[in-house]
């Protein structure tokens, strides 16, 4: 049995497959006629989704479509105007920061830009949930040396941030993301700023994850990316297009 | 963010890990340093100036309320008959001790200071000045007065309140005045923490948002920041206070010439006022900082 961060690789597929078996019974992130204005305008109208545990979505759609600020709902940073958005069958409107914070380490996201605190070495970075939420690091170094491994980052891990290259930043924050074994994983145009064959490393990660049990939700506009996964893992491509959220076309 | 001591005082907490989220910012912490070590260094003076005051008031008080001066301003043969009958009257009245005529010598040590010390007093028409030591309780001013106007028509009765209350008002409000202005450096210093708390905080927005991405709470982002400013805080007032006890020492010791001056120091239980204003700027610098951190982190929520 694999340990990536808190993950056990075995138990999480076991894991995996009862949920698969028993879709239905709990869900990861509930969007209910959900809409959200900024500005004035409607950015997102009428959404409705459920994402099931151990699910890997893609959400594509034309830049400035609102891909990003649909995550940012899914993950408590923003609250919709209307609707609810229920986060591990807790809606998200009744909770204050500190709630959502809590909920949050539930939720692990890997942006396109990659924010790290440049002043704190890679490692420190990927163990950065562990150390908020209070947990003692000691025992998990094994851990984090492991997952750090996972991610081809082992060589860096007395880097700081800004000295690594495109491809170990969203490997660095993937491995920030998981090291807490959240129940699922939130991605923002995780490729946008890396060449192919990073990216196709990336995805390799992203798919054991959710092989492992893990539910993915990927934020992307490269097809290539998701034709690359479809090969790999059953997913399902969404596409938010004039602000409401569709099932994308077979051709995908 | 609501104000609550039990989750503020958890922020003191030594925590290395949290410590090291926020990076070191120079200009806050040398803005934050400087300003606790300016406002503790104050704070010693206006509390000396407060004590000093104080003990002024007191002293006034005390010594000056039970005495009083009767002067016999009489025709020149006429000052030593006035003045024995005024000291017999004297001498009968309740609530007087003693009563003593002043001699030549102790009247021209008394004009001394103004006129010099070769003042012809002999030649001058000087009323005679008889000093009276009085009870705690005092005597009855009005009835001597009367009694005195028969016995002694040129003796004039001062029983310094005229002058005394003013000096004593002047004193105790200069006392309120060392009071105020501990106040006022007080607030001025949570004025000037929460500018540089302020200043770190949007300086590190970055760092808040990497932060809340991770699942940190809104105490642990701002415990980071407490901790760091009330730290310096404390080390700039124990510099302040270090620095303002060595000060009053530099100014000369007193005597009676400088008067009150050179009694700016600080004496008995003043001492625990003193070592009490580092951890009392510590304190002032958390609570400021614990207030602009959570108005800060609600803006950027």
């Amino acid at each position: 049995m694999c340990c990536l961060g808190r993950i056990e690789t075995g138990t999480m597929l076991r894991h995996n497959s009862a949920e698969r078996g028993g879709r239905g019974k709990t869900t990861v992130i509930e969007l209910e006629n959900v809409a959200y204005s900024y500005g004035g305008g409607e950015l997102l109208t009428d959404i409705t989704l459920t994402v099931q545990p151990g699910s890997f979505h893609f959400l594509t759609g034309p830049s400035g479509s609102g891909k990003t600020t649909f995550l940012k709902l899914c993950y408590g940073a923003l609250q919709a105007t209307s609707g609810h958005v229920r986060l591990f069958n807790r809606d998200v409107r009744g909770l204050g920061r500190d709630d959502v914070a809590v909920l949050r380490r539930k939720v692990g996201v890997v942006h396109q830009d990659c924010q790290f605190l440049d002043h704190l070495p890679v490692e420190e970075n990927v163990a950065l949930p562990l150390a908020v939420s209070g947990q003692d690091a000691g025992g998990d170094d094994a851990n984090l040396k492991e997952l750090l491994a996972w991610v081809g980052l082992t060589a860096r891990a007395d880097a700081l941030p800004p000295e690594l290259s495109g491809g170990e930043r969203q490997r660095a924050a993937l491995a920030r993301a998981v090291i807490m074994s959240p129940e699922v994983i939130l991605a923002d145009e995780p490729t946008g700023n890396i060449d192919w064959e990073m990216s196709q490393r990336l995805l390799t990660l992203l798919v054991e994850l959710n092989r492992m049990g893990k539910t993915i939700l990927v934020a992307t506009h490269d097809l290539g990316l998701i034709r690359a996964a479809k090969a790999q893992v059953q997913t399902r491509v969404l596409r938010i297009s004039n602000r409401r959220l569709q099932t994308a076309g077979a051709d995908l | 963010m609501k104000f609550d001591f039990r989750s503020t005082a958890q922020m003191l907490r030594f925590d290395e890990k949290a410590d090291r989220v926020v990076p070191p910012t120079g200009f806050t912490a040398r803005l934050t340093l400087f300003s606790a070590f300016a406002m503790a260094f104050l704070a010693v003076f206006a509390l000396a100036l407060s004590m000093a005051a104080g003990r002024v008031a007191e002293r006034w008080g005390e010594e000056l309320a039970q005495s009083s001066t009767l002067r016999i301003s009489a025709p020149a043969g006429e000052v030593a008959a006035q003045t024995d009958a005024a000291l017999r009257v004297l001498r009968t009245t309740p609530g007087i001790i003693d009563a003593r005529a002043l001699t030549l010598e102790e009247q021209r040590a008394l004009l001394a200071p103004w006129f010099g010390d070769d003042l012809p007093i002999d030649d001058l028409p000087l009323p005679q000045l008889i000093d009276i030591s009085e009870t705690e309780d005092g005597f009855d001013a009005a009835g001597l007065r009367l009694r005195l106007a028969a016995e002694a028509p040129g003796a004039v009765l001062d029983d310094h309140a005229r002058w005394r209350q003013p000096l004593i008002e002047a004193a105790t409000r200069l006392r309120v005045l060392g009071w105020a202005s501990i106040l006022l450096i007080t607030a001025a210093t949570a004025a000037m923490v929460t500018l540089a708390a302020n200043a770190a905080l949007a300086a590190n927005a970055q760092v808040i948002a990497v932060l809340r991405l991770v699942g940190a709470k809104d105490t642990y982002i701002a415990s980071a920041f407490v901790r760091r400013f009330a730290l310096r805080a404390l080390t700039g007032g124990a510099f302040g206070t270090l620095t303002g006890i060595i000060a009053l020492f530099v100014i000369p010791s007193s005597s009676d010439a400088a008067g009150f001056l050179t009694g700016l120091t600080i004496q008995g239980v003043g001492w625990v006022w003193v070592v009490l204003i580092p951890p009392l700027t510590g304190l002032v610098a958390l609570i400021a900082t614990r207030f602009a951190a959570g108005r800060v982190l609600e803006e950027l929520a």
